[in-house]
């Protein structure tokens, strides 16, 4: 008989001196390729307060759109000064940061490009399995044919994309995360 | 371009709802939308293979910090990370956390009255070997009380957290012990529908893991999702 899924369980409250280092919320070295980006938001509960105990996980393709890892077989430069994944917990204001570089397009089946993105796990108290959402960028023109994005409704599609806030300072991006409510942001199954 | 195929999707009734009502933190925390299925392109089959560096010697050792030796009891966990299919999944980061033996966390926001123990962190990690074997040693977690109802108390539990080889197969858990009378009485193993699913969340004791005059042995296998057999479409 095959094996069955472990379930999951929340994180709990517990879990930043076992899971968080400092440093892990840069994905990028000195000599990382691309554009250097900040990604910085709040995650919110259903009254908008502020979840101050909530872990984040990115994971994303490098500059040319390329993961790094074996099976993402696209015919594009791995880069060995970025691995594409980081985390952070939320401050006491639920806020997080992160650094890192705006990816690349992957290629999907037909050669269709897909829209830049970055892929985010959310984990924290009162969750008892992650929740998965994905940044998407502000003037994208391939958001319009992304098959991801056209799948969610029209009118939530915009949860997904993140602001420049300051248009003095186009690398700060800004995206919050609701977790429920008004504005809730889209989660995925995935 | 073909693609590699994706993976399985969650078993139903395997995995718990997020929106649990004896589970009082899920009430401003669970989303209303349903969420959105997505079907896996190279962002969910690819994800990072270990979480920064890799496990340090004395990792798999809890008992042992600070110069000291943990109070407590002893124990061994063991077991291996496998799929679906029953492939073994070598080289994956497990992260690992717990209360000490008298229920306290080494936690700056947890407040139990209970003691802390400077010689027990309680964290630790290790790697999978070639064949999907972990090892550990630790002590039991002591039980401990939380306010989510009157007289609420979590069953004794350890903390895992897991990649796999994708995105897809992310994995944070908890592990419990056989015969705990709290286990019935607990919203969080309860969030599980199915009772055999989560009895799969209980270690099963082992008199061939145990070390005679020194520590108790338990099992406790991991099982995350396997691949679909056909090709991803999209
Ligand atoms: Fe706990």
């Amino acid at each position: 008989m095959s094996p069955l899924q472990t379930p999951s369980q929340t994180v709990g409250p517990f879990f930043k001196p076992a899971l968080i280092r400092s440093g892990n919320e840069s994905l990028v070295t000195s000599n990382s390729r691309g554009e250097r980006i900040t990604i910085e938001g709040r995650i919110l509960d259903g009254d908008a307060a502020g979840i101050s105990d909530a872990m984040i996980e990115l994971w994303q393709a490098n500059a040319d759109g390329r993961y790094d890892h074996p099976d993402d077989l696209q015919e594009k430069l791995i880069d060995p000064e970025f691995h594409g994944f980081g985390r952070a917990a939320t401050d006491e204001l639920g806020r997080f940061r992160f650094h890192t570089i705006k990816p690349g397009s992957a290629t999907g089946p037909g050669n269709l490009l897909h829209a830049p993105h970055i892929n985010v796990s959310i984990f924290a108290r009162g969750l008892l399995k992650r929740l998965v959402t994905r940044i998407y960028f502000p003037g994208e023109q391939l958001n319009a044919t992304d098959p991801v994005l056209n799948t969610v409704a029209p009118g939530r599609r915009s949860t997904l994309i993140a602001r420049i806030e300051n248009a003095d300072q186009p690398g700060i991006l800004r995206f919050d995360i609701v977790l429920q409510g008004e504005n809730e942001t889209v989660f995925f199954d995935v | 371009m073909n693609s590699p195929n994706g993976y399985r999707r969650e078993s139903s009734g395997g995995h718990p709802p997020y929106d649990n009502p004896a589970y009082a933190s899920t009430h401003k925390r669970a989303p209303r939308n349903a969420p959105v299925r997505l079907e896996h392109t190279l962002s969910e089959i690819t994800g990072p293979r270990f979480a920064g560096d890799l496990p340090a010697p004395g990792e798999d050792d809890l008992t042992h910090f600070d110069g000291g030796e943990a109070l407590g009891e002893r124990i061994i966990v063991t077991g291996r990370v496998l799929d679906e299919d029953g492939r073994a999944i070598p080289h994956t980061v497990i992260e690992i956390w717990q209360a000490n033996a008298a229920g306290r966390y080494a936690h700056a926001e947890d407040r139990h009255e209970a003691p802390l123990d400077p010689y027990f962190a309680g964290i630790g990690r290790v790697i999978t070997d070639t064949q999907g074997a972990y090892r550990f040693m630790t002590v039991k977690p002591g039980a401990y009380p939380w306010r989510n109802h009157h007289n609420a108390w979590r069953p004794n539990h350890i903390h895992f957290s897991l990649f796999g080889p994708s995105f897809a197969t992310r994995l944070i858990t908890q592990m419990y012990f056989p015969g705990d009378p709290l286990l019935d009485l607990d919203p969080i193993f309860n969030s599980v529908p199915d009772r055999s699913a989560r009895e799969r969340l209980i270690a099963k004791f082992d008199i061939e893991v145990t070390i005679p005059e020194y520590a108790l042995g338990y099992r406790f296998d991991f099982v995350i999702r396997g691949r679909e057999a056909t090709p991803t479409p999209g």
